[in-house]
């Protein structure tokens, strides 16, 4: 199984430790990875702000990278979307159409392409799970509470499978933290209030970390918990599967 | 020039007890909702049929308001087509002109404050008495509706109390929730009493009976309308449902939709006047027609105004109704309203995190994240951007097309600041006017994977 490695250009420059973690979780799962080495972003800055015309040449960039793999692979569900949703590329529109479809965000890779059944990992803290609302709505990776359909939860059924974890939920299990990509500088008052009301629930529940598929949420709420000084940190799913933890994939 | 949401929002926001309670109870409302709406087993049925019965209406639009104008005519009533918001005042005006009416009483109707109707007659001379207690108390304080279910969810007890003792000489201070409403309803009565001529609005007009349905849970519709003997009905187009047996699926998604109550305190048919009564039905485009045509748009029209994409909003929540400056705030209001001027809505658009709750919410299944996201597009296109976020974005797009360049400005300081060039034309860094920025590492992922890792290319 040939799988790419997308790591979007925010976590490249600020979070390379959310980058190891999806690689050695993916290795230690039998992946033949391989890190396309010129990667840049994924456009969504650009497309998301109304300038779908200017992510061209990203997209451009993002075929002649991504093409011949049978499956890619990020940790961010953002990233994941956009490109499911919006990568064109009028050259190779097949190529396009195929990274399109065998994208995959780490969590629902890891659920649904390798069905691991078991994770021998201990991570002995409180965590919080912060659903992100494009893995969530977007990629349909957990449900929600808008819909009247059985529950569920992608990431969740993964870290229930950590040894020693004591996972919670915020009492408004799926309300955006805010981040919203340049939402949370165009509207910077709107987009930190909602990060304070998000972190004053995970903090009701006493966590020691606050934990989620998308690194973009968490960088925004970890600039908040920061800024408060609080002792609550942030961690991203992938570190929490591979710090301590063997995992066991299923035949 | 319109002040923009974010500025707004950040004024409403300043106030932050007030802003935790405007999103503690809206999202009440949210979770009364979603209670109400688990009730029903067949729920995603209802929404999907409320969807599909809205796209075969306006996929036929012209038939059905066609067949409803001959059958409401039958019926008796006067119908008024008004192409745009003007018209529909000027109608009314002239309805009201031709009776030599002072007093009117108007039960809730976001059409005519889309229209601005109010203020209209009120510079004509006549007085309009909004009778939904909500409605009256923003009418007091001359301010328009935040909200379209809840006008007046914005203000607390204490400003009603306020607005009352000011308005209505109430006792200073006493905000005892039943006194006040008590209050309201005798002023209100006198105003039902004295008026000669009613404004509703119309929930669903039915193309099949010529008939239409008001709801309202304070019975103020119907006190106007049946004590008036002049009857004036106001409608956008998009209300139309086919047949008097799709009123079934509408009736238990709105309610459920709007205050989790499982159906409204008064659905009120209205047929023909009764006699000695004129019974009036102003049909309304102002816009409408131009969104009907836009594709990706179209959609929007299915909107029966529960609000629920309002009560969802985690932006809605905290910005408060008057931070989107339009009759019609929230979600909805922000991919409506950029149809009937894009220039001054631009903004709206914007003010969204494309969350995607609204969407999944909406009874009736308005893509409505989607559509802000086109409209976004539309918008940028049609050059209603500033020209500092256009420099900003066209750096960065050539940072991200060009791997040497993005990585030479990775390295150059690991900043948003090099990456995000457009954070810089806000002369301050606002990410971190309450966030602390991330801390840059030595090295990037690529870095650390040429070292590390294996390279296959």
């Amino acid at each position: 199984m040939k799988v790419a490695l997308f790591i979007p250009c925010y976590i490249d420059q600020f979070y390379p430790k959310v980058g190891i973690a999806t690689l050695q979780v993916l290795e230690k799962l039998g992946c033949d990875v391989t890190f396309p080495l010129q990667q840049t972003c994924c456009g969504q800055p650009m497309a998301n702000s109304g300038f779908a015309s200017l992510s061209k040449g990203c997209d451009i960039n993002f075929v002649e990278n991504f093409t011949g793999f049978d499956y890619i692979v990020a940790p961010s569900g953002s990233c994941v979307l956009h490109v499911k949703e919006h990568l064109q590329d009028d050259k190779h529109p097949q190529e396009a159409l195929h990274i399109r479809n065998t994208i995959y965000e780490f969590t629902e890779f890891l659920t649904n392409i390798l069905k691991v059944e078991s994770i021998s990992a201990s991570f002995p803290y409180k965590v919080g799970m912060h659903n992100s609302c494009h893995g969530q709505r977007g990629l349909n990776l957990s449900s929600m509470t808008e819909r009247m359909l059985p529950e569920f939860s992608k990431p969740e059924q993964l870290l229930n499978m950590v040894k020693g974890i004591t996972l919670s939920k915020p009492k408004r299990n799926d309300e955006c933290c805010g981040f919203g990509g340049t939402f949370c500088v165009f509207e910077e008052a709107v987009s930190v209030k909602m990060g304070k009301d998000r972190i004053k629930e995970h903090e009701d529940n006493e966590v020691d970390y606050i934990t989620g598929g998308d690194t973009s949420c968490l960088m925004h709420l970890e600039g908040i918990l920061k800024r408060q000084g609080s002792k609550t940190k942030t961690i991203h799913i992938a570190e929490i599967l591979n710090g301590f933890c063997e995992l066991v994939k299923s035949e | 020039m319109t002040v923009k949401h974010a500025a707004l929002a950040e004024k409403f926001i300043a106030d932050e007890p007030r802003t935790d309670w405007h999103d503690e109870t809206l999202w009440f409302v949210r979770e009364k909702r979603d209670k109400a709406a688990h009730g029903l087993p067949e729920w995603e049925q209802l929404r999907e049929w409320g969807s599909q019965i809205k796209n075969n209406t306006l996929s036929n639009l012209s038939n059905y308001l066609k067949e409803f104008e001959e059958k409401a005519t039958a019926n008796g009533i006067k119908v008024h087509w008004a192409s745009d918001a003007k018209e529909h005042n000027e109608i009314i005006h002239k309805i009201i002109k031709k009776h030599g009416i002072q007093k009117i009483v108007k039960s809730k109707s976001m059409l005519t404050e889309e229209c601005h109707l109010n203020e209209y007659l009120q510079h004509n001379g006549i007085e309009v008495v909004d009778t939904d207690l909500g409605e009256r108390i923003v009418q007091f304080r001359k301010e328009p509706p935040s909200h379209i279910v809840l006008p007046a969810i914005h203000l607390k007890k204490e400003d009603v109390s306020a607005t009352f003792h000011e308005h209505l000489q109430t006792e200073k201070g006493n905000n005892d929730p039943q006194y006040l409403t008590e209050a309201a309803r005798q002023h209100l009565r006198n105003k039902f009493v004295e008026s000669e001529l009613a404004i509703t609005g119309v929930n669903f007009a039915i193309a099949e009976t010529g008939g239409f349905v008001v709801c309202t849970n304070e019975g103020n519709a119907d006190m106007g309308a049946h004590t008036a003997p002049v009857h004036i009905a106001c409608m956008g187009f998009e209300k139309l449902i086919p047949k008097a047996e799709h009123l079934s699926v509408f009736l238990r998604l709105l309610a459920r939709s709007a205050t989790g109550q499982p159906i409204t305190t008064y659905s009120s048919h209205f047929h023909k006047p009764r006699p000695n009564q004129e019974m009036h039905i102003v049909i309304v485009d102002n816009g409408r027609s131009k969104q009907l045509g836009r594709e990706d748009f179209r959609n929007s029209l299915k909107c029966i105004r529960c609000a629920a994409c309002f009560n969802t909003c985690p932006v809605y929540r905290r910005s408060g109704g008057h931070s989107y400056h339009t009759a019609v705030a929230g979600p909805i209001g922000s991919i409506l309203n950029p149809n009937l001027d894009m220039k001054a809505n631009a903004d709206l658009p914007f003010a969204s995190t494309l969350c995607g709750s609204c969407t999944n919410v909406c009874p009736v299944k308005i893509n409505i994240h989607e559509q802000l996201w086109k409209w976004r597009q539309v918008i940028v296109t049609e050059g209603y951007v500033a020209t500092s976020k256009k420099l900003g974005m066209k750096g960065m797009s050539f940072v991200f097309s060009n791997p040497k360049v993005y990585r030479f400005m990775g390295k150059m300081g690991r900043g948003v600041m090099h990456l995000f060039p457009f954070m810089v034309n806000n002369k301050l860094n606002i990410w971190s006017k309450q966030r602390e920025m991330p801390v840059a590492p030595k090295e990037s992922f690529r870095d650390w994977y040429l070292k590390n890792g294996k390279s296959q290319k």
